[in-house]
């Protein structure tokens, strides 16, 4: 029986605490950006857990996971310019596009293997992308202000915003459940199988782009959730939502966090996006302990710290933050 | 007459100007171990590739017991009963011996679209794959990462994963390459049982273990079969010692005084 | 039919461009097994570079040579202090790595640029337009940058296929041990590519800088276009480069200025205007998938496997 008191699921277990009372410390000291922040951590988390899906167990590194974020978002920003606000309509809507976009997608680039793979998904994101651009209906380069958050009648009021962060951290929590029995479920073994030796799987007589082609429209689906939950958090839609770099930011959060696990991109999507509110901090306050006052442009060029710090991980620390944490080294 | 569980008909594959299969004609007879040998490049593998479905054969047909399979792909072929292992490894590495033994398991117990269970927990998946392993001589190393393993005992998990897919027909593409003169002899005590229950088409550079294991030798030299036969016929057989025996007359020379 | 030829020229124009920069990419994928999302930013900087020399020296000609050599050192500089540790990892490790770098150039060009953009302005007798054929008048630098653009094709196609150096190029891309094994430096020659890879995405970005305006994120989406078109050339392939760039810059270009007119017969004037842009990205990404389903490895695979 291997001990559950491991640093990593100590670690674990005090983010999901922090998580779970942030809403009761910003209630307390009146600071509501906390939550403002870490509801826009918790949606991401769940794109980057979906990617991590795909990406980290069936080995499929898709380059235009942001497409989903943004079909997720304009369903819902494009029912509410027309007037539909139910969210018993938006919702399955948009999980439905979703899943129908992964699953065109899925059969024309899952044909392909290594590069190919990542730069034909990154091929029809942009093509979503300039779709998007093209609505001017919605606002076209713009983007489209939403007026109303979905409407669930009385059942939950998603304007609330402590309510719409614990929706949110549940529809998290739920995701990392689902995923986490799927990939230790037949399924998900069959995927890993796929990932580490997809030759030898057809060998032993299994179909794998099947199961490749379903575990792909799954990811599609629960991004397309987080797409939904991003566009009513930020009361606003735009073609920004799924630019390419958006994808690359959620492959950052799944790799940054470890991919080997259901977890890591959760801490990958709270490590990139705290630092990203907090490096323009540090850097300010470098520029005062340097020179003894603050320099602004210290605080402007953080982005000169962040690129060549994922450089550096991706050569030192292949594991992510959960590999530091366990001890684990992956690569 | 025999029953032919695999019939070879006028199989041709060409790579550019080289022809890697040239109208070769072979019949598997059920319950007989069939080996084929060959010189480096005589095609040998071009020839498994076409057998377990991963090449397409330019002309010619494959039967399985009655069925043509010719076009069909490697998983379906798995999936009636021809089982293979390859001649480099060919394993799941991050996943235990038990782990890859139950995927081949898995690929024979319905479709895989299960999403809760957690499949590790499943004994119908497991207590045949403890089995597998348990006849491939690997019961004590069932929770092993496959990483950390050895080559000796890689090659019996290829062996294992084979034999858990349940086949009628086994096709083994090399299983001796890079073993030690012990693993190999236990290599070839563990097949001389299989061969009692399991029809297998060994493909082998090991004369030695060939000659002591076949009921049937078929002799490939760039891409034709030159002689089918018993071992003593073949090893009679004038045109085979010139063409391929004749170079490995020190390799050959115990395995006829063994005969 | 005189709007259709000069469109046509447009096309071919912007297929050149694709070309300079997918070729460096096709290269750099077939020889080091790279892939490089930082190739965009080497067309930006080539296009700073220039524009800045170009104000320096206030000849278009030595900006450009001048350009073209900072680009190419900025290159190598790149590949031995970040590339180099990247060679041999798998592909994720690459677009991660390289898209830290290409966060961090758009950052280290606002520090260093400023955010507000350059220009670079022409000698003024390429101001002109010449009479290409009775009644068609076309701007001379478009031409320029036609005829420079086929003339570094065909040098590179000199180069590759004529040259020592790149027949050790063709063998790298076929076989490393082998090259390796000759006693060739493989850490050098490798080097040398991306420097030439570098040089030819900031040329690309030099001839369009007078054209467009400079700025940063300039390499971003026109390096997702390179991309599909070596997607559909075939990974690897110099040709198929060459051939699906002109393919991609002129469905692009035909796209943008005839189907407006078109969706205006069934539709509104706006919408026509507005869904211009998104149905010729829409037939380009068509056209890859068609080349996916029916030739998955592209229309002229590197290597036949």
């Amino acid at each position: 029986m291997k001990s559950w008191l491991t640093p990593r699921n100590a670690f674990v277990t005090a983010l999901m605490i922090v998580l779970a009372l942030l809403p009761v410390y910003s209630a307390l000291t009146g600071n509501t950006f906390m939550v403002t922040l870490f509801t826009r951590i918790l949606i991401l988390a769940i794109a980057a857990v979906s990617l991590n899906l795909i990406m980290g167990f069936g080995g499929m590194v898709s380059f235009g996971h942001a497409a989903y974020l943004g079909i997720g978002g304009y369903v819902v920003g494009i029912l509410a310019k027309e007037g539909i606000n139910s969210g018993f309509v938006q919702w399955p809507l948009a999980l439905v596009l979703s899943g129908l976009f992964a699953l065109a997608v899925g059969a024309l680039s899952l044909r392909t293997r290594g590069v190919y793979f990542i730069m034909i998904t990154l091929a029809f994101a942009q093509m979503v992308y300039y779709i998007a651009n093209g609505l001017d209906r919605y606002g076209g380069d713009d983007g489209l202000t939403i007026q109303r958050r979905s409407d669930f009648g009385g059942l939950i009021n998603l304007s609330n915003r402590t309510v719409f962060y614990y929706l949110c951290l549940v529809l998290l929590m739920a995701t990392v459940y689902f995923v986490w029995r799927m990939v230790n479920s037949r399924f998900g073994l069959v995927i890993q199988g796929a990932r580490s030796n997809e030759r030898r799987m057809r060998a032993i007589g299994f179909p794998t782009f099947r199961y490749k082609l379903t575990c792909f429209v799954i990811a599609g689906v629960l991004c397309g959730l987080s797409g939904v939950l991003l566009a009513n958090h930020t009361n606003f839609i735009s073609p920004a939502l799924m630019h390419w770099t958006r994808s690359g930011d959620l492959i950052v959060m799944a790799v940054l966090g470890g991919m080997g696990t259901v977890f890591g991109p959760v801490i990958g999507a709270v490590a990139l996006l705290v630092l990203e509110e907090a490096l323009p901090h540090l850097m300010g306050l470098a520029s005062y302990l340097a020179t003894g006052k603050e320099v602004a442009a210290a605080k402007e060029y953080w982005q000169l710290i962040l690129g060549p710090m994922m450089l550096l991980i991706v050569i030192y620390a292949r594991g992510g933050i959960e590999g530091l944490i366990s001890g684990r080294r992956r690569g | 007459m025999a029953d032919t569980l695999l019939k070879i008909g006028g199989l041709t594959k060409r790579f550019g100007g080289v022809v890697a299969s040239d109208n070769i004609a072979l019949d598997i007879v059920a319950g007989e171990l069939h080996a084929i040998i060959g010189p480096n490049g005589a095609g040998k593998t071009t020839l498994i590739g076409q057998l377990s479905g991963e090449l397409t054969p330019d002309t010619g047909q494959v039967f399985f017991d009655g069925q043509d399979i010719t076009a069909l792909p490697a998983y379906r072929r798995s999936a009636m009963g021809l089982g293979r292992t390859f001649q480099i490894t060919s394993l799941f590495p991050d996943f235990t011996a038990l782990d890859n033994v139950a995927l081949a398991v898995q690929a024979h117990a319905g479709h895989s679209f299960h999403f809760w269970r957690d499949a590790r927990m499943e004994s119908d998946l497991r207590e045949p794959a403890r089995a597998a392993l348990a006849r491939a001589g690997l019961s004590n190393r069932a929770d092993e990462i496959v990483a950390n393993m050895s080559h000796g005992e890689h090659r019996q998990l290829e062996l294992a994963m084979a034999l858990a897919t349940r086949p009628r027909l086994l096709l083994l593409d090399e299983p001796m390459a890079g073993l030690g003169p012990e693993e190999s002899s236990r290599m070839v005590k563990t097949l001389r049982e299989l061969k009692q229950e399991i029809t297998i088409l060994l493909i082998e550079h090991d004369m030695e273990a060939v000659f002591a294991l076949a009921d049937r030798i078929s002799v490939l030299v760039y891409g034709r079969v030159i002689a089918s036969g018993e071992p003593a016929a073949i090893r009679a057989n004038a045109e085979v010692r010139q063409a391929y025996l004749g170079e490995q007359e020190a390799v050959s020379a115990p395995g006829a005084g063994h005969g | 039919m005189l709007y259709l030829l000069e469109q046509s020229l447009n096309g071919i124009q912007l297929g050149m461009l694709l070309f300079l920069l997918a070729a460096g990419l096709t290269l750099i994928f077939g020889i080091m097994d790279f892939v490089n999302l930082a190739h965009g930013s080497l067309y930006m900087l080539g296009a700073y570079f220039a524009a800045t020399f170009v104000g320096l020296t206030d000849s278009f000609l030595a900006g450009i040579a001048l350009g073209l050599v900072a680009t190419f050192f900025a290159g190598i500089v790149l590949e031995v202090i970040a590339i180099r540790p990247l060679y041999g990892r798998d592909h994720l490790d690459h677009v991660l790595g390289t898209f830290g770098l290409l966060i961090f150039f758009n950052e280290l060009v606002r520090l260093i640029w400023g955010p507000a953009g350059l220009t670079i302005s022409l000698p003024s007798q390429m101001l002109t337009a010449v009479q290409v054929i009775p009644g068609i008048y076309y701007p001379i630098y478009r031409l320029v940058t036609i005829g420079a653009t086929l003339t570094v094709a065909l040098l590179l196609y000199i180069l590759v296929m004529r040259t020592r150096v790149g027949m050790l190029i063709r063998a790298g891309a076929s076989n490393r041990e082998m090259v390796g094994a000759l006693g060739v430096n493989i850490k050098l020659l490798y080097t040398l590519v991306f420097g030439l890879g570098a040089a030819l995405a900031g040329f690309a970005g030099m001839m369009q800088a007078p054209l467009a305006f400079v700025q940063i994120g300039m390499g971003e989406n026109i390096l997702i276009l390179a991309f599909v078109v070596i997607i559909i050339g075939g990974i690897g392939s110099i040709r198929g480069a060459f051939v699906a760039a002109i393919i991609v810059g002129l469905i692009d270009t035909m796209g943008r200025a005839f189907l407006p007119d078109l969706v205006r017969t069934f539709l509104s004037y706006s919408a026509g205007s507005s869904a211009g842009p998104a149905l010729s990205s829409m037939l380009i990404y068509t056209l890859m998938a068609l080349v996916l389903i029916f030739r998955p490895e592209g229309l002229f695979p590197a290597s036949s496997k």
